[in-house]
């Protein structure tokens, strides 16, 4: 297909436009977070660094920022296991009832957070008499990570083939060891995609989060929620925003490294 | 690698190398081995939840003690189907939703297309970044920032007020505004993926037998992207059905289906309306998971 080069352009520019407006509320936040007006009017009255400092000395901030990485890696490590195993049986095996099963796995994520919230909020307090803490937060969202590590692992299996393992076996290899020195090395940058996509959805995760922590139980967004109409902490709420985004372009970068050098060419 | 293999291949534990023998000549017993553990977890955690919820939807609660009855009933069910209150907030969602993915879907369509098929490799990767990068900034933080975009002295109004216009303020056109901007990236994705899965041969085939560039687009691109697009649309338009949270922040008085569960499950403490509300959301999205599943729409999420 020959696109001329007026077409080529008027892409680039709703491309560039899209960027745009993708970015022009984020660059507002980072503007807010020096902003002196407490409710963010524009233009700004003044720049300040006293939400920075605010923030830094802000106990429940940090603490947020720990329960949501434990909760994040607890339940990233628990859908990596639970993916993986997942994707080998259904892209490996056919058998009854598959399609059933591979619908099962999206449907925590296809279904409404709210759904999936209200649903584990009922079982966990109703039917199996939990109090809600950090470890039924920790199960909730294992329960709808699973799906971004086996979607991963699944397309990489995929395009795999098994003419690998199927030599490995042949040469006399057993199961695990195909495992452990075929099929594992193969999926390894798939694996570290889908985790950290697993601990992105974990960590921002809001809705189900409310229904399945106790009262205790204070995870980032949680705190954000908590804080964001406090007139005296909504700057400080922009804060952390800023330092989130900055700090998620160190993963985002690695996965883009290790991706782009497993694919190669188009 | 070659010595790892070398080693490998002398057996070594006679249990171990029987057991796994045994594996391979018994297809069924690795199947199962690898099903046991995510299966019963998806079954135990969500089937059961959701079966639970479904029997708690037809449970009622004692308006005196505000204690569950555990007799079943179709009140609330009945209640839901009939009073006009819960037709309109359904309307009213699933509007909301499908006018958000549609805005995604027309947004998404010619980024993704640069991104795949024009974009030079180093130019792609900055883009996929580009996109990407949003996604971690906070759903609440993003939500917030709209908030203030579009407030009464926020910077849409003095944009928009130069050109004789205003801030469309807080209701259910700036829900559909934030909630499009939040779920742009997760349809952006799926399209670029699914783009970048078409090969460049057959766009070129097509346009050696004379078609033009629109036709190519219609005939040979669309039929084969239709799945990543249904793909992208159904999180646009899951995430946005049950999100309770942006309308509280951007939406003034109105209320959606997520509102209505919320305020069931907490001020009201009516768990058993709130289920059935509940089922809503999930009726309409399995209705429109099996339209779609034929597509392979499912394989690209």
């Amino acid at each position: 297909m020959i696109l001329g080069a007026g077409v080529k352009r008027i892409l680039a520019t709703l491309t560039a436009l899209t960027l745009l407006v993708m970015y022009l509320p984020l660059m507002l936040v980072v503007l807010n977070s020096f902003n002196t007006s407490r409710s963010f009017a524009w233009p700004p009255s003044g720049l300040t660094l006293e939400w920075w400092r605010r923030a830094w000395s802000s106990d429940g901030a940090r603490e947020a920022v720990m329960t949501s990485v434990q909760v994040a890696l607890a339940s990233t490590a628990i859908a990596l296991v639970l993916g993986t195993l997942m994707s080998l049986a259904l892209q490996r095996y056919s058998f009854f009832g598959k399609n059933s099963v591979n619908l099962l796995v999206i449907l925590p994520i296809a279904l409404p957070g709210i759904v999936t919230g209200i649903a584990l909020n009922n079982a966990f307090r109703g039917v199996m008499g939990i109090q809600l803490g950090l470890l039924t937060v920790i199960v909730a969202h294992a329960t709808f990570c699973i799906v971004t590590v086996f979607n991963n692992v699944q397309a990489r299996l995929r395009r795999m083939g098994g003419s690998f393992e199927e030599a490995s076996a042949d040469l006399g290899a057993g199961v695990w060891t195909t495992f452990r020195l075929v099929t594992f090395p193969q999926l390894r940058s798939a694996l570290l995609a889908g985790g950290l996509l697993a601990f992105a959805l974990s960590f921002d995760e809001i809705i189900v989060t409310t229904f399945t922590a106790g009262a205790g139980t204070t995870t980032l967004p949680i705190w954000i929620l908590n804080n964001l109409f406090r007139p005296n902490q909504a700057p400080i709420v922009n804060v952390v925003a800023v330092v989130l985004i900055l700090l998620s372009i160190v993963p985002i970068w690695i996965a883009q490294k290790i991706s782009g050098d497993a694919e190669g060419v188009r | 690698m070659s010595t790892d293999t070398s080693r490998a291949a002398v057996p070594s534990r006679t249990a171990a190398r029987r057991a796994s023998s045994l594996l391979t000549s018994k297809p069924w017993l690795r199947l199962t081995l690898l099903l046991t553990a995510p299966l019963t977890w998806l079954v135990l955690v969500y089937v059961v939840a959701l079966a639970a919820l479904l029997v708690t939807a037809l449970w009622s609660v004692d308006s005196f003690t505000g204690e569950i009855t555990r007799s079943l009933t179709f009140d609330n069910i009945k209640e839901i189907a009939t009073e006009s209150l819960y037709r309109t907030v359904t309307l009213r969602t699933i509007g909301v939703a499908a006018a958000v993915t549609i805005i995604d879907i027309a947004i998404a369509l010619p980024i993704a297309f640069y991104m795949a098929k024009i974009a030079s490799r180093r130019m792609q990767r900055v883009l996929v970044i580009a996109v990407l990068t949003p996604l971690w900034a906070s759903y609440l933080v993003k939500a917030f920032a709209w908030r203030s975009v579009l407030s009464d002295d926020g910077i849409f109004e003095w944009a928009s007020s130069k050109i004789g216009m205003g801030t469309p303020g807080y209701g259910i056109t700036a829900v559909i505004i934030t909630q499009a901007y939040i779920w742009l990236p997760y349809v952006i994705l799926p399209i670029f993926a699914g783009l970048e899965r078409v090969p460049n041969s057959l766009l070129d085939a097509s346009g050696d037998l004379g078609a033009s560039a629109w036709q190519t687009l219609r005939t040979v691109v669309f039929p084969l992207l239709k799945p990543a697009i249904i793909a992208g649309s159904i999180f646009s338009f899951s995430l946005t059905l049950g999100d309770y949270i942006t309308v509280n922040i951007v939406g003034g008085a109105n209320q959606m289906l997520g509102n209505l569960v919320y305020t069931n499950v907490g001020a009201a403490n009516n768990l058993p309306l709130a289920a059935a509300v509940a089922l809503i959301p999930i009726v309409i999205m399995i209705g429109y998971l099996t339209a779609v599943r034929r597509t392979g729409a499912l394989e690209n999420l």
